[in-house]
């Protein structure tokens, strides 16, 4: 035990004589989820809008008015004929245009029908979709206001959003970039200290040294499971008191998963160590292999339902992917472990899974 | 000490094999070290020396054979072999980001060596290295030559039986070179056996005996001046190269 500890404290000398890793260890979960939590939001504020209307009527004024003053749109320019929309796209700050049709009211008095037309500026798709939506969001509740006193039948949907209610982008990132960033300091870590060793030759000493290969393995990975858990923490921390993220369920519950998420990060860090000597192959093989698909295929950005049905099968067998269900399913629901048991058990099997491969792959490697 | 023809062995190799699938590395091996001596092993590069020393030192299994290090058996008893042996590697493996007192520390820790003890023998090390002034310099600031004899010391910090040196003297000037083939009869005065591999000939000199690899196999084994008698050689490097020019016919 007293070999072990001292090999525990060799271990905290590097990593804190080592300011790089320093730097990744504390400076960089602090910074992507910053980054994150501020760039990368998928609501958006004040478009510009361009508002075409032929008729100039009271309830063509009514309506910009509603779209102006809802906090999403700004208006950028009235326009007074067809040819300025191109105009106004092209030269790029203008996100929508919204058009009303001659003799807006009157046709909508006398026929019921009234057209307004809606164009978007498709070349970023994403963006808008979602303008398309809020404005047309806004129109249909101008004509529920309308209607209630005129037809006796509507159907009034009420939405309500669970578990996030006022759609906050950060409640999705911050489960993500928990994932990510303990993925990246475990797994990327501990892969490269213990190939550090072998390209210093020290490994070799410690394999002729007394200490047994598991105390070897467990004293590199031990500093990291301390240090990764701090960062966990961090970033709950951070999430709650800068983004307001919830822990709504069992903060214990919480740590004990990330506790085990970061045990099989750590133990498939040991593995990438078993399967090269190079601390560069080691790096490659971290942030190609394991980032992209952290990021990519694990719902954290891209829902994994909507991908090709081949490409869900690859989301199924990544691990943070299961993690990333489980941490929402904690802060954001409130769930107990009865709710989150099978994503348990499959990182747990991965964990076990990892650590044999590791242990054969090192059999062979001795022999 | 020195080759003595009556101590114990305290290595024993009897047809040690080892193969890398249909390449054999080590051929049937057989050969005996003595108590207390200065064994060279010598070879040109690819002979099969490390292959062998890391066998030795339990780093590696062989095919087949059987091997006693220290009186101990190599398949059942690895645990004991490892607190009575020493290794150091052609890389002086120190850790660069630690000081020197550090190492010393961390090496002796993972041999259970107490905190008096260690400190002592840290002590006595720095004193003995001239090295005082280093103590708390961390090793990549230190020269080669420092690294290397602190290398040496700290594979003999724990008093182990063997200690395996693998080409030890690798990429060090002439002058260092002597100064550490002192520490290793001092070390073999203490009663330390030393197995050492070199491709260096002049090194051979010094050893009390050598044994010389040949595409896997011990192409000859006995004292150096044995060994010139029997080729009829000057030198040792004369004797390695009828060896070597043997294997070419």
């Amino acid at each position: 035990m007293k070999r072990f500890l001292g090999f525990v404290v060799k271990e905290f000398y590097h990593i804190f004589r080592d300011y790089r890793t320093l730097l990744i260890l504390f400076g960089l979960p602090a910074i992507q989820l910053l980054l994150f939590g501020f760039v990368i939001t998928n609501e958006i504020k004040d478009a510009r809008i361009a508002i075409f209307d032929q008729s100039k009527d009271e309830v063509t004024r009514r309506i910009s008015e509603k779209v102006l003053s809802s906090g999403y749109f700004i208006l950028d320019k009235n326009l007074s004929s067809y040819k300025e929309i191109e105009q106004v796209f092209r030269q790029g700050n203008v996100k929508l245009v919204l058009i009303f049709g001659a003799d807006f009211s009157k046709k909508l008095d006398k026929t019921g029908n009234a057209r307004v037309q809606i164009i978007g500026d498709a070349s970023d798709p994403n963006t808008a979709n979602i303008l398309v939506n809020y404005l047309q969001g806004i129109l249909s509740n101008y004509l529920i206001s309308l209607n209630a006193r005129k037809i006796p039948m509507q159907i009034i949907p009420e939405v309500r959003m669970m578990y996030n209610s006022q759609m906050k982008g950060v409640y999705m990132f911050v489960p993500g970039l928990m994932a990510m960033l303990l993925m990246l300091i475990s797994a990327l870590m501990t892969s490269l200290s213990i190939t550090k060793e072998k390209e210093l030759g020290t490994m070799e000493l410690l394999l002729v040294s007394p200490l047994k290969p598991i105390q070897i393995i467990l004293g590199k990975v031990f500093p990291y499971v301390f240090l990764a858990f701090i960062d966990a923490c961090i970033i709950i921390i951070l999430g709650n008191t800068v983004f307001g993220v919830p822990v709504v369920g069992s903060v214990a519950l919480l740590l004990f998963e990330s506790l085990l998420f970061i045990c099989m990060a750590l133990s498939l860090g040991i593995l990438i160590s078993t399967i090269t000597n190079s601390q560069q192959i080691a790096m490659m093989i971290s942030l190609v292999a394991l980032m992209l698909p952290t990021i990519l295929l694990s719902g954290f950005i891209f829902p994994v339902e909507n991908m090709p049905l081949v490409l869900q099968w690859f989301c199924h067998i990544m691990p943070p992917k299961y993690f990333i269900t489980i941490i929402k399913s904690i802060m954001l629901q409130g769930n107990g472990f009865r709710y989150i048991a099978f994503e348990t058990g499959i990182l747990a099997g991965f964990t076990l899974l990892f650590i044999f491969l590791s242990v054969r792959k090192f059999k062979i490697r001795l022999a | 000490m020195s080759y003595r023809p009556e101590a114990e062995n305290i290595i024993i190799v009897k047809d040690l094999v080892k193969k890398f699938g249909s390449f054999t590395a080590n051929d049937h091996l057989n050969f005996e070290v003595k108590k207390g001596e200065i064994f060279g092993f010598l070879g040109a590069n690819g002979a099969g020396k490390t292959t062998a020393i890391r066998i030795l030192c339990g780093l590696s299994y062989p095919t087949s054979g059987k091997l006693n290090v220290g009186g101990f058996d190599i398949y059942n008893e690895r645990e004991k072999i490892k607190r009575n042996i020493g290794y150091m590697s052609q890389k002086f493996s120190l850790y660069d980001d630690l000081t020197v007192f550090e190492n010393i520390r961390f090496y002796a820790g993972i041999y259970g060596l107490r905190k008096k003890v260690i400190d002592k023998r840290a002590a006595d090390l720095m004193h003995k290295l001239d090295m005082k002034e280093a103590r708390d310099k961390l090793i990549r600031d230190i020269p080669l030559g420092w690294k290397q004899k602190l290398a040496f010391s700290v594979a003999i910090i724990h008093d182990p039986k063997i200690v395996f040196l693998d080409e030890p003297t690798g990429g060090v000037d002439p002058v260092t070179r002597r100064q550490f083939w002192d520490m290793i009869f001092e070390a073999s005065r203490k009663g330390i056996t030393v197995f050492v591999t070199t491709h260096y000939m002049d090194e051979a000199e010094y050893c009390d005996r050598v044994s010389i690899m040949v595409d896997g196999k011990i192409a000859a084994l006995d004292t150096p001046d044995n060994l010139k008698k029997h080729y009829g050689a000057g030198s040792m490097n004369e004797v390695f190269l009828k060896l070597a020019r043997v294997k070419v016919e």
